[in-house]
């Protein structure tokens, strides 16, 4: 048996915290972890965030981002210890045979330099390769991994390329000094869906030619599942599971990794439209200063009750609509009719009942709720606001709405940093319901939050609409959550709507091909989907 | 609360305090007479005298005493006056945007553009000098500085979705300002404070080392340098006295304000 190529040993990773209030002390994030990767296999590191991952990840190239220190255990690379050699030694190892790959490409270019310049610095350095072969190589790696004219694609700088040609470029940059083992670190998650695949493609196409071996983290399961050759599941600095991908995926063992598989499995009856609380007609709109439309003749119905969805891409105008329909931007052309109500369309001007009755809950959690104010002033200040509300009474409805939200007594007096990001994402939704609302906007509600804890907060929010009756206007660009909690949904894109009816109506085929390649580019979890996908897409091409 | 405090923030409050304390009881513990003459021309230092006589032979202990009780009087309230125009109205910018942002910051910069000494200097030749109108025309000058630092710190606030969920909820401007924008605003302004509140004392004691600040008889520490400044000549070092009072007063403020600097943004949940 041959020695694998990376072989970790009870790797243990501490930090120094600093909590108020408290002297400094150590703690222990990853308690001695073991895995081995060899030879052109991929390993997939998943678990949520906190769980350890990238720091698995980066102490492979002996590094501590930030306050962590690599303080036991053994870190073998191509059969040496790594966490015992010397900075030099240590700088040898970086960047030639162990290389990395991170989750925002359009952070780690250097804007002011050209691509090809930084794709082959580290080849060069490291004396692997003459200028001229690198750039040779680099170019063969760009047509490797799909890039549009990959023979002058290097002399772009990295704002001339899109978000997910750049991950590919990074990806090169990682592939070419020849390296044994890379190390992607969640290198898709900032990217579309249906970008996300073609990068997938190519990261799993390059691997494959190469025969390097990667190290591929990241939380969604479904993506691992595309590249990886073994998983190993993570949870709180700890192993859960370990194990071939198809045993990961279709014979879980552990509690906690049946419960990653399982995710999703939400089910809701779709209902019926009815006479509609909100009405968006052929709603033109632009940003102040900008000679563009981005959104062109919009026009959805939301019932009460119901759960509108809106998907689409990032830069497909969701958002936009959102702001539309708030009135933070007053569109150019169209009318809002909200609660039998004609909408003005500047939010300054609109009663108070208006406001009341249209409540907004955003992505980031952790913006959206003032650090310094307590859970209870948060909550408090719309039943204080609208209704007036003072004293025992006021915190008899706190409490009340704490209960709704499955946080119960406690809560009160906390901070939002003292919660965790699910925890905050309920207080933002008791904010909402705190005003008696008739509708709430949902931006992105889920998509910073881990996929269990998602998960927490779809069932709260269905169960909830079903108790206060509530509609949502629910923005997102995953589709898995469409479909487990939409009654009806509009595609959009480039900003026009380009497919609207319920649920049942917009996921039958026949498609256009905008939602045709929205739907098929949701990674499922299951062995081969990348491959079936890809194959059913050059038919498609191949048929027209 | 006090029982972790580092040295350095102890040594500033203690220095601090002590100067305060002494402004604030000057009635109380000056031996003599504010503007009494107690003895010969610039005696040295003795028992009845102990940082000697000023250049009329009045105790220049009593004199610092009450020059400080002025020179800090004045300073602190200009300082307040400064913090609560400049941070008002640079939150108001902040948060109105547009033209009234606009408006408010050029006509700042106008102001700005002209050394404040000089513009002290023009307004106070034309009205009489009393405590009043320097504590206003301080005040107001470096409210310029306050407000372009305000500004920038709230303009940051602004775009946090709190405050847009706010709007959202139809809170009025005094509810942003005071509620979303000025407790995370705060640490920055502290520490800020801390620093307005020496140039306010350099400030007020360059009018008055001028002359156009706070007259005679009243004591205050620019004053005393300029009054006793022909002493250096003949070797007598009683202007250096309030020199040094200013220059310890300047470094134990500054210690305190890094202190709350660290410990509001150390608060759970304070900004980072």
């Amino acid at each position: 048996m041959t020695t694998p190529l990376l072989q970790v040993r009870g790797l243990k990773i501490g930090a120094t915290v600093y909590p108020p209030g408290e002297k400094p002390h150590d703690i222990e994030i990853v308690h001695g972890v073991d895995f081995d990767v060899e030879a052109g296999k991929v390993l997939g590191l998943i678990g949520e965030s906190g769980a350890g991952k990238s720091t698995i990840g980066l102490a492979s190239m002996a590094y501590g981002r930030g306050g962590v220190e690599l303080t036991g255990g053994e870190v073998m690379v191509n059969g040496r210890d790594v966490l015992q050699s010397n900075l030099r030694d240590i700088r040898k190892l970086r960047g030639a045979e162990v290389t990395y790959v991170s989750q925002s490409a359009a952070a780690s270019f250097n804007p002011a330099k050209r691509i090809m310049e930084q794709v082959i610095e580290a080849a060069v350095l490291q004396g692997k390769f003459s200028k001229s072969d690198a750039e040779d190589r680099a170019r063969a790696l760009f047509d490797k991994l799909g890039l549009p004219d990959p023979d002058h694609i290097g002399n772009r700088y990295p704002h001339q390329v899109s978000g997910g040609q750049l991950q590919r470029c990074m990806t090169a940059l990682a592939l070419c000094p020849e390296p044994d083992l890379v190390v992607f670190d969640e290198p898709t998650t900032a990217l579309d869906v249906t970008t996300q695949i073609d990068v997938l493609k190519a990261i799993k196409d390059a691997i494959r030619d190469t025969g390097v071996a990667a190290l591929y983290i990241t939380h969604d399961l479904a993506v691992v599942a595309q590249v990886a050759d073994h998983i190993m599941v993570l949870r709180q600095g700890e192993m859960v599971e370990y194990g071939t991908t198809d045993q990961i995926i279709n014979a879980p063992q552990e509690e906690y990794t049946q419960a990653l598989v399982s995710v999703r499995s939400i089910t809701h009856e779709e209902k019926q439209p009815t006479e509609p609380v909100l009405r968006v007609e052929n709603i033109t709109a632009r940003y102040a200063g900008t000679k563009f439309d981005v959104l062109h003749n919009v026009s959805v119905d939301l019932s009460p009750g119901q759960t509108l969805a809106v998907v689409g891409e990032s830069g497909s105008g969701k958002s936009t609509l959102a702001r539309v329909i708030t009135g933070l931007l007053p569109p150019r052309d169209g009318a809002i009719t909200f609660a039998g109500r004609t909408l003005s369309p500047d939010q300054p001007s609109r009663s108070l009942e208006d406001l009341r009755e249209l409540q907004m809950i955003y992505q980031m959690a952790d913006t959206a709720m003032n650090p310094r104010q307590t859970v209870g002033t948060i909550i408090g200040r719309p039943l204080e606001f609208y209704f007036g509300l003072k004293g025992k009474e006021k915190q008899q409805r706190i409490q009340e709405l704490l209960d709704e939200i499955e946080l119960g007594e406690g809560f009160q007096d906390r901070y939002p940093a003292e919660l965790s990001g699910g925890q905050k994402q309920r207080v933002c939704i008791a904010r909402a319901l705190a005003a008696k609302p008739k509708l709430i906007i949902c931006d992105e509600v889920t998509s910073a939050l881990d996929p269990l804890v998602a998960d927490g907060i779809l069932k709260l929010l269905l169960n909830l609409q079903r108790v206060e009756d509530v509609a949502y206007l629910f923005i997102t660009h995953d589709l898995a959550t469409v479909r487990a909690i939409a009654d009806s949904i509009a595609v959009m894109y480039q900003g026009r709507v380009q497919r609207y009816g319920t649920k049942s109506e917009v996921l039958t085929p026949p498609f256009d091909d905008y939602t045709d390649l929205l739907l098929s580019s949701v990674p499922e979890m299951k062995l081969g989907w990348l491959e079936e996908v890809i194959a059913h897409r050059k038919m498609e091409s191949a048929g027209n | 609360m006090l029982k972790n405090i580092p040295l350095s923030a102890a040594i500033g409050l203690i220095i601090t305090g002590t100067y305060f304390l002494a402004a604030i009881f000057a009635g109380v513990i000056a031996p003599y007479g504010m503007a009494e003459t107690v003895g010969d021309v610039w005696e040295p230092s003795s028992a009845a005298h102990w940082l000697g006589t000023d250049q009329i032979g009045r105790d220049l202990l009593t004199r610092m005493i009450y020059g400080g009780q002025t020179t800090i009087f004045i300073a602190t309230a200009a300082t307040i006056l400064s913090f609560t125009t400049g941070a008002v109205l640079g939150f108001i910018a902040a948060v109105s945007g547009g033209w009234v942002d606009q408006l408010m910051s050029r006509l700042v910069d106008l102001f700005m553009s002209i050394p404040s000494l000089i513009l002290a200097l023009v307004i106070l030749s034309s009205i009489e000098a009393t405590v009043v109108t320097l504590i206003v025309i301080m005040g107001l000058l470096d409210s310029t500085r306050v407000y372009r630092l305000a500004r920038a710190v709230a303009v940051d606030i602004t775009v946090m979705d709190y405050v847009e969920a706010a709007r959202l909820r139809g809170e009025k401007l005094k509810w942003i300002i005071f509620r979303e924008i000025l407790p995370n605003a705060l640490s920055p302004l502290v520490a800020e404070m801390g620093l307005r509140f020496i140039f306010m004392v350099l400030f007020i004691s360059t009018l008055s080392f001028l002359g156009i600040g706070v007259q005679p008889p009243l004591a205050d520490w620019g004053g005393i340098v300029k009054e006793n400044k022909e002493g250096i000549n003949f070797g007598i070092g009683a202007a250096l006295y309030p020199a040094v009072a200013i220059a310890t007063l300047s470094i134990s403020v500054n210690l305190i304000a890094d202190w709350i600097l660290t410990r509001t943004t150390s608060l759970k949940g304070g900004r980072g």
